[in-house]
């Protein structure tokens, strides 16, 4: 079975590739990319003329909710979302019930994950048992049974000096460490970013300096260790600026964002959205420029949707009580080719931040269209328009603040392993 | 002019003439309370709920005399903590009481934005008595006509608000009210209850000490200390809170001679003010209650439909 798509252009930016290209696909893996390359008769043909084909997108952050929380999101949803979103690799976090901090769930998500999931799913494992901050999760075992990395996402590791072991032993077992970097005796019960807009609406409000510190923290515990590090969804300019001096004197700290820090404030909270509630939470228009200033200096690495998907009931309540997180796998990618139209990225540099960078940060062998490399590919429409809806979104949750907006940009095919995932319209 | 809005939920959301049409219509219901015989039939047949999640006799009170002098029945209703922890949302509760067909729920519940909530979802009229640390919209205009009832204007005024701002709902809803009008709003309290960006929010300055915000003051309005939610962090010693930021004869002499002194109450003695000054000349605490229930009034009267024949 072979496919070939011809026409589009094609950025593959380890191979430095940027033109007119054709590529043919076999078994499943990248045969060939040149010009006019022709095609067995049984091939299936696809005419990319118009669009971009660039290595598969990898969402290095992502909530399936399976198990035990299905009624959210399960694999076969949320992989689904994925494909829609152009994503043909996707890393889930452990924050499930039971949390994913043994094998037995590893294994489940894999199992899953290969017999009824729609793109490659990536598990990452609890850094600590239970992600309660107590003591060391087995990560040998976890990289055994298919983890790239771990992390305790949504509860920051409060004690530092388990934090410090953890970033050796993780250094040890050549797992990626992921920080949810939050210092929650700062957030207290805070709701939404401390500024102005707080203070109008008379919410609680996060400071910055609750990323900030704890993003220190970490960063100086990974120079202390010389350990790896990766940052998980940072949105204050602290933070950016504690990353970039890191990073200047050679601490190996990577970073995400997601597109709501890029494109959304604090503002957005106006009318008690709960759409807009999140952790980190929107900040101000200051820490959103500096995201985008920090996306085009390289200090952030890789953008990730932090898809979090929850259920009406959790979302359609007063702002206290809502949950915190937005759906995000099937807007990322025209809320980030945004990024290009305002000149904050090229191309291919957006190319290198959502699928280049979070694979080699994961350590998974995707995000190259190399002969020989998985035929994950994704061939994007920039023109396409289309509207937010409820009704047409994958994923089984809601909650996204772009209901009903009109987006331009989308996957047009998404292609796992030579196989058409999805396919627009 | 007629008042347009089915909600009062915040001053934030209404215009300078909106807010002036309510004080008006205030005091001419206060000719109301003059009377021998309390009650006119403006609105009777409407039923009125008074939802209270959080206690407060003296607000639930106000409104529920407020209702019967215009003839409304009015129910109060005190949803126990306990039933909405056992599962019942405030969106369950609500529809509930709206299958009884109210025409207006004048609700109080401890978190921001509640009323915006129900507003969006329920075709009665909603009133704000009071939400989390939002605003508290009838206490606001009952303040500002018992300042206008003083100087015969708000606009041009000198304020200074003292005290918890971060928490205080009466002061958002003091601070949208009064810049709307023309006054200059000077906010004094201790760093830890002073929040950020406090001085974006319209004709606001935010002062170092008190001394400099009762400074030449025509209005001193003192915000009740909430003891149970400074915790251990934001103050040290209400001892220590009472000498930098509580009012006494001493420092209300900076202010304007005959300044007001003001305060939502209850008042702790001693703390936000020393006696002599709350059982002062200089006090106006009864008359903001007395304003209330005509403010109160007017809201219901508005939400209601009512019009403002002319004089
Ligand atoms: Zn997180
Ligand atoms: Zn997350």
């Amino acid at each position: 079975m072979s496919l070939l798509i011809k026409n589009g252009r094609v950025i593959d930016p380890l191979q430095n590739i940027d033109d007119t290209l054709d590529i043919l696909v076999e078994r499943g893996k990248v045969k060939d990319v040149a010009k006019g390359l022709s095609a067995p008769d049984s091939a299936e043909i696809i005419d990319a003329k118009g669009c971009y084909v660039t290595p598969g997108l990898v969402d290095m952050h992502v909530h399936l909710r399976d198990p035990g929380l299905e009624y959210k999101e399960d694999i076969v949803t949320g992989t689904r979302a994925a494909a829609a979103g152009g994503f043909t690799s996707v890393a889930c976090m452990p924050n499930t019930s039971p949390v994913n901090d043994n094998k037995t769930v590893t294994s489940y998500i894999v199992a899953k994950a290969k017999a009824e999931g729609c793109v490659n799913v990536f598990p990452v494992g609890a850094i600590t048992k239970g992600s309660k901050g107590e003591s060391l999760a087995e990560m040998g075992e976890l990289k055994e049974a298919g983890c790239v990395a771990v992390s305790d996402d949504g509860h920051p590791v409060a004690n530092t000096e388990l934090m410090r072991r953890a970033l050796e032993y993780a250094k040890g077992m050549g797992i990626m460490l992921i920080s949810h970097a939050e210092e929650k005796s700062l957030v207290g019960e805070g709701v939404m970013n401390e500024g102005f807009v707080a203070t109008e609406l008379g919410l609680k409000g996060i400071p910055w300096a609750a990323e900030d510190v704890a993003t220190a923290r970490d960063v100086y515990l990974a120079e202390f260790t010389n350990s790896p590090l990766h940052i998980a969804h940072v949105s204050t300019q602290g933070a950016l600026r504690i990353i970039r001096n890191a990073k200047a004197r050679g601490v190996r700290v990577t970073c995400e964002t997601a597109p709501h820090y890029f494109t959304l404030t604090d503002d957005a909270v106006r009318g008690y959205e709960t759409n807009a509630k999140m952790n980190p939470p929107l900040r101000s228009t200051a820490d959103q420029e500096a995201v985008k200033a920090a996306l085009k200096d390289g200090t952030i690495d890789a953008i990730a949707t932090d898809h979090a998907p929850h259920h009406l009931d959790e979302k359609d309540i007063e702002f206290n009580l809502a949950l915190n997180g937005i759906i995000g796998l099937e807007t990322s990618l025209p809320l980030s080719l945004k990024l290009v139209e305002e000149k904050v990225l090229t191309l291919p540099a957006l190319i290198e931040k959502m699928s280049v960078n979070p694979s080699k940060i994961l350590g998974i062998d995707r995000g190259s269209l190399k002969p020989g490399s998985a035929a994950d590919i994704t061939i994007i429409d920039p023109k396409a328009a289309w509207t937010v809806s409820a009704d047409t979104l994958a994923s089984k949750s809601k909650n996204s603040p772009w209901l009903g907006e009109t987006m331009k940009g989308a996957a047009a095919y998404t292609i796992v392993a030579g196989k058409v995932v999805y396919k627009r319209g | 002019m007629g008042f347009k809005h089915k909600d009062i939920i915040a001053l934030r959301d209404l215009t300078k003439e909106e807010i002036l049409l309510l004080l008006d219509t205030a005091e001419n219901m206060r000719e109301i309370n003059s009377r021998d015989i309390k009650k006119v039939p403006t609105l009777r047949g409407k039923t009125i709920i008074n939802l209270f999640y959080e206690a407060s006799t003296r607000t639930r009170t106000s409104f529920e005399i407020a209702a019967k002098r215009l003839s409304a029945d009015a129910v109060n209703i005190s949803p126990s903590t306990s039933s909405a922890t056992k599962g019942e949302t405030l969106l369950d509760t609500a529809k509930n009481l709206m299958a009884m067909k109210p025409d207006i729920i004048v609700m109080r519940h401890a978190i921001s934005g509640a009323h915006y909530f129900l507003a969006k979802r329920l075709p009665c009229s909603i009133i704000n008595a009071g939400d989390g640390a939002h605003e508290h919209p009838s206490q606001g205009l009952l303040d500002m006509l018992t300042m206008r009832d003083r100087f015969g204007k708000l606009d041009g005024l000198k304020v200074a608000i003292v005290g918890d701002v971060t928490h205080s709902r009466v002061a958002r809803s003091n601070i949208q009210g009064l810049t709307k009008m023309g006054s200059q709003v000077f906010l004094a309290g201790p760093p830890t209850m002073i929040p950020t960006g406090a001085e974006k929010l319209g004709n606001v300055t935010v002062c170092n000490s008190m001394n400099e915000a009762i400074d030449g003051a025509d209005v001193v309005m003192m915000l009740r200390i909430q003891l149970e939610r400074q915790g251990k962090t934001l103050l040290p010693t209400l001892k220590e809170y009472s000498r930098y930021y509580g009012l006494n004869p001493e420092n209300l002499k900076l202010a304007k001679k005959d300044a007001m002194v003001m305060h939502p109450g209850p008042i702790n003695r001693g703390v936000e003010l020393s006696s002599y000054v709350a059982d002062g000349d200089q006090s106006h605490v009864m008359k903001q209650v007395e304003n209330g229930v005509a403010v109160r009034m007017a809201m219901l009267y508005h939400v209601s439909g009512g019009e403002l024949t002319a004089e």
